[in-house]
């Protein structure tokens, strides 16, 4: 039957670096891009002897990632070791949290296709971050070799683990997004999927519209990009709604996604069932939140995506469309609300920033942060519009100049001899002049055809430059005009 | 002869008085250690140009007046101890070229202090024995008797103090490591509370039960190395935070009225007649110092050594996982894939009892038999430290035997891994619940081999601990030391 | 008595990525069974409702400040590698060969 007549059930487990400035366990660097193992130390290169101590910083952003999920905060949680041989895992265990996280049951909510979603998230757990494996041939499978870094070893991670909520691709992608949006905006991970300090596994599986036993699942890995997430997990729905179409089973399996040939592709392993003999890790003892210290960081965390939707919605006035995409990017909505502190109507400054700044965001890419234009200075650009300083036009070939140079727009304006012509005798001497070298048009606009104005108005606009003020324009010329009649 | 003979402490004396010089007493041990190891097998590196260097250092030290108690007074280090750069073999030939790039805490705070490390001492292998014969370096021997064990696993630690090799060693005791080898030696060996002294450098056994902690030849010298020892450290997240008291301050407290606790069958079936009839004598000692003798009950105990044998062995299973060959340590040249590589490696690398115990305690840890072994043990042990609890409510210390019998002979339990473990009968209670025990020297066998009597004490009661200790010293006499015929 | 039996004795070595020589499974199979033989004692216990205890003392919250310390220099983060390339740990393919 086809894929429609079909239930997508989704869940996925998303790991979020957490941005420590040390290690988990460790006093080394996290920073990214260093030297090979230039970042190690006895401790995370699992050298005999050495033991962990918890970064009480990790611990913080962890509660705070789980209050900006609205999960329940353990007062009382603990470390175990799930162990497990890989070579890119010094201890071959790697610290975490089994039976008692530190935050469970809460959940992200999103719109997908103009309707509230909500994602139930059960469980956020801290653990370790292992090294990583470069590889000597293309992939794993055909390298003869493999080197260790353990640079990233030991960076703190978040493991998220929603419920299976998600019933298409589409939305699993959104989910991934928001999530990143919630994180950012609680300032504990950089989110960045292509250095992977965001990383996705999926579970997907299919059962017929209307059954409520979901049926046998897959586990997708290596989706690099919120695209890919998506990509990944359709491809997954086709192939195992054609499998069962088949008559065949689903084999409960672990699956990687190949981007480039865009099909996912069993790993290839031994068959042998994990055990990871999780037991309490004897080197880290309970970590023991009081309600004071979790109020207090509820308390500090920023207001979260959704919040803003909602006080844009009421509080500026915004529709559902332009609050949902600009609370969505925390660092949109930051210069948003810069901007509307010096300038009050906010449906001007959500256009322009939907508009013209996201336009040249992309043409020239670069990030919010790194904009030149200061949000008091795109305040002053909409004030010299409505004084009618510039036309809306010349504000646009004002905004790249300020985009580019990070000059003020009065300065722009100055410059580039930009200001709008509203003065009356300039106006009127340029409508004579107009009006003197088109006799033509002028004597159909006499004759009667009064869309000719439009021709000559132009012309006016053309003469000037673009700066002469355009209802000045249009008012001077039917004035000097109806005067020749 | 006369210098060796001297304990820590007098030699302290002798170094204040600039009546000896450190250099001098460390180049005595030297040839001491030269003149015997061929019999004794204590150590497994000497580091005689390190422990030279140390002595002068020491001696400026001493002339500045920037000495400590022990600032001097040469030690042997056993070898599960991370020293920089010197080989830490863990008596196994998976660490036969380990060098570590740190030092211990411990070591640290020795090198600071200036106390010269005269080697490495032999061990069996990761600390999974009770003779010393699981070392891929080969058994140390009993100075006493050369044909017996000296026990273990810190046997070469002991046997280094007992045949007068080293005035003070430290040893690790998970089990009974430390109080075993220093009962079949005749010398003093303490395990303090867990979190007393710092675990960090110690190559990991079984972290929730590990304790580092001093041989020496009296009680007095004991308080003075783990004055040293004690102390608070921040890469330990289990190092006790608590101020540490000056144990030498316990000795010579008068214990009249101290209640000593014995329990109802802790002198019953499988005791040696003669360490049975020593620890009589240690209780009528006790009594005639005025201590008050109580009966006590500990029901658990009996489960003790298997709960002991769980929890250790899972944490091993972990614990000794990261030796695969890639960081450090051996590697085997079988290196088909990673997983092949892995598990030569390891093959090789361990010996047949550290193998067992991994796969002792992966077992336990397994999917399906968690529940039934691990955590049942995790249980029991909540029962055994209750039964301390109750106990120390009407006790101030207890007295026990230390193990069951003296000095075994060579390849009379080895091949009997159970019967082995039997010697940890008595010892390994007071790793379970985390509070100090030790063994003192109380007598000698017909055949002139040491017998040990163990005092136990509630967490952080080292001082009431070395202050019973001091006493029955006094009362019961020492022993000496085996000359060795050198 | 037999509580473990070879099969397992083969599972559990894999686990704890041990090579074991048939004869050495055979070995292992007989010991472990005296020693679980012997760890049949824990079964009689009643341990209900008893909490498990997995540290010898009750301490919580010991962390450090999220500062950063040096880390060792290449020398040192090598000075043990068995097998070293360019800088980093090599080892042999990850994917298991048939």
């Amino acid at each position: 039957m086809p894929l429609e007549d079909y239930t997508i059930v989704i869940g996925l487990e998303v790991h979020s670096e957490l941005m420590t400035k040390s290690k988990l366990f460790c006093g080394c660097s996290t920073s990214f891009g260093s030297e090979a193992n230039s970042q190690v130390c006895p401790v995370c290169l699992g050298l005999p002897g050495t033991l962990p101590v918890l970064n009480k910083k990790a611990v913080e952003f962890a509660v705070r990632a789980g209050l900006a999920l609205d999960c329940n905060i353990a007062t009382f949680s603990k470390f175990d070791r799930k162990n497990y041989f890989y070579p890119d895992l010094p201890k071959a265990f790697q610290v975490s949290q089994y039976d008692i996280p530190i935050c469970q049951k809460g959940h992200v909510d999103f719109i997908v296709n103009g309707e509230k979603k909500t994602v139930g998230v059960t469980r956020v757990h801290l653990e370790e971050e292992a090294g990583k494996s470069v590889h000597s041939g293309a992939t794993i499978s055909t390298s003869d070799f493999s080197l260790e870094d353990y640079n990233r070893c030991g960076i703190p991670l978040i493991e998220i683990v929603s419920e299976p909520d998600m019933r298409s691709p589409e939305e699993a992608r959104i989910y991934m997004e928001t999530l990143r949006n919630i994180l950012r905006y609680a300032e504990v991970s950089d989110c960045k999927m292509e250095e992977g300090s965001l990383r996705c596994d999926a579970n997907i599986s299919l059962m017929p519209k209307g059954a409520t036993k979901f049926g046998t699942r897959t586990e997708i890995k290596n989706m690099n990009s919120f695209r890919a997430v998506q990509k990944a997990l359709e491809y997954e729905a086709i192939r195992q709604a054609a499998c069962l179409d088949r008559g065949e089973k689903i084999v409960q399996e672990t699956r990687t996604w190949d981007d480039a040939a865009g099909v996912t592709l069993p790993m290839r392993s031994k068959e042998e069932a994990h055990d990871y003999r999780y037991f309490p890790e004897p080197d880290l003892v309970p970590i023991v939140l009081t309600t004071e210290y979790i109020d207090k960081i509820k308390n500090d965390l920023p207001e979260l995506p959704v919040a803003k939707f909602h006080r844009y919605i009421t509080e500026y006035a915004l529709p559902e469309y332009d609050a949902d995409l600009i609370s969505a990017n925390k660092d949109l909505a930051t210069y948003f609300e810069a901007v509307l502190e010096n300038y009050k109507d906010a449906k001007v400054v959500s256009n322009w920033l939907m508009g013209e700044f996201m336009r040249l965001l992309n043409e020239h890419e670069v990030e919010i942060t790194d904009v030149k234009v200061k949000p008091k200075d795109l305040a002053k650009l909409f004030e010299l519009q409505d004084k009618g300083t510039i036309s809306s036009k010349i504000a646009k070939t004002v905004f790249e100049e300020m985009f580019i140079s990070g000059k003020d727009p009065e300065t722009v304006v100055k410059e580039k001899g930009l200001v709008q012509i509203s003065d009356v005798s300039e106006i009127e001497k340029i409508v004579a002049d107009v009006i003197k070298n088109n006799p033509d048009p002028v004597a159909q606009y006499l004759e009667g055809k009064e869309k000719v104005l439009g021709f000559l108005v132009g012309q006016v606009m053309k003469f000037s430059k673009g700066k002469a003020n355009p209802q000045m324009a249009n008012d001077y010329l039917k004035k000097a005009l109806a005067e020749l009649k | 002869m006369e210098l060796l003979k001297k304990s820590a402490l007098e030699l302290r004396d002798l170094l204040d008085k600039r009546e000896v010089s450190s250099r001098e007493i460390v180049e005595t041990y030297l040839k001491r250690i030269e003149a015997v190891e061929p019999k004794v097998k204590s150590f497994v590196t000497l580091t005689a140009e390190e422990a030279l260097q140390a002595a002068d250092k020491a001696d400026e030290m001493i002339k500045e007046k920037k000495a400590g108690l022990l600032t001097g007074i040469p030690i042997a280090v056993k070898d599960n101890m991370c020293t920089y750069h010197v080989e830490t073999t863990c008596g196994s030939k998976m660490l036969e070229n380990f060098k570590p790039p740190y030092d211990a805490t411990v070591v640290a705070n020795l090198k600071e202090t200036g106390v010269p490390v005269l080697g490495k001492t032999n061990m069996d292998e990761f600390a999974m024995g009770s003779s010393t014969e699981t070392s891929y370096y080969g058994p140390s021997r009993n100075p006493w008797d050369l044909e017996r064990v000296p026990g273990g696993s810190s046997g070469g630690s002991a046997a280094a103090v007992a045949a007068m090799e080293a005035p003070l060693a430290l040893g690790s005791d998970t089990g009974g490591s430390i109080r075993q080898p220093a009962s079949l030696t005749g010398i003093v060996g303490v395990k303090p509370t867990y979190g007393l002294v710092s675990r960090y450098g110690l190559i990991a056994f079984a972290s929730s039960l590990d304790q580092i902690g001093p041989f020496t030849r009296n009680v007095a010298d004991s308080a003075a190395l783990l004055n040293l020892l004690s102390g608070y450290d921040p890469k330990d997240t289990t190092s006790l935070p608590h101020a540490r008291p000056d144990y030498m301050q316990a000795l010579g407290k008068d214990i009249k009225g101290l209640k000593v606790g014995v329990a109802k069958d802790s002198l019953g079936d499988g005791l040696d007649k003669e360490v049975a009839a020593t620890v009589k004598k240690s209780i009528d000692a006790f009594a005639s110092l005025g201590a008050e003798i109580v009966e006590i009950e500990l029901p658990h105990s009996e489960y003790a050594l298997a709960t002991y044998y769980l929890v250790a062995t899972a944490e091993a299973s972990s614990n000794l996982a990261r030796f695969d060959g890639v960081r450090f340590g051996h590697r085997s040249q079988e290196e088909k894939d990673s997983v092949t590589m892995f598990k030569h490696t390891r093959a090789e690398g361990f010996g047949p009892e550290v193998k067992r115990r991994i796969m002792l305690g992966t077992y336990a840890l397994s999917a399906g038999f968690y529940d039934a072994y691990y955590l049942k043990a995790l249980k029991a042990r909540t029962l055994i430290k209750s039964d301390f609890d109750a106990a120390f409510g009407k006790v101030d210390i207890i007295l026990s035997p230390t193990t069951p019998s003296v000095a075994f002979k060579f390849g009379e339990k080895i091949s009997d891994p159970l019967a082995m473990y039997l010697s940890d009968v008595f010892t390994t209670t007071a790793n379970l619940a985390g509070i100090p025990a030790m063994s003192m020297p109380a007598g000698l066998t017909t055949n002139g081999l040491p017998i040990g009597v163990q005092l136990i004490a509630p967490a952080l009661g080292e001082e009431i601990m070395l202050s019973a200790a001091y006493a029955l010293e006094k009362a019961v006499g020492t022993f000496g030391l085996p000359t060795l015929e050198v | 008595m037999s509580i473990i039996d070879k099969k397992t004795v083969e599972h559990v070595a894999n686990l704890a990525r041990l090579y074991l020589t048939d004869a050495e499974k055979e070995d292992m199979t007989e010991i472990l069974n005296k020693i679980l033989d012997f760890e049949q004692k824990l079964a009689g216990l009643n341990t209900d409702g008893v909490k498990p205890m997995a540290h010898a003392v009750p301490l919580e919250n010991v962390m450090r400040d999220d500062t950063v310390e040096e880390s060792l220099s290449v020398r040192e983060a090598f000075l043990n590698a068995p097998c070293e390339a360019e800088g980093f740990f090599k080892v042999p393919r990850i994917v298991e060969k048939d």
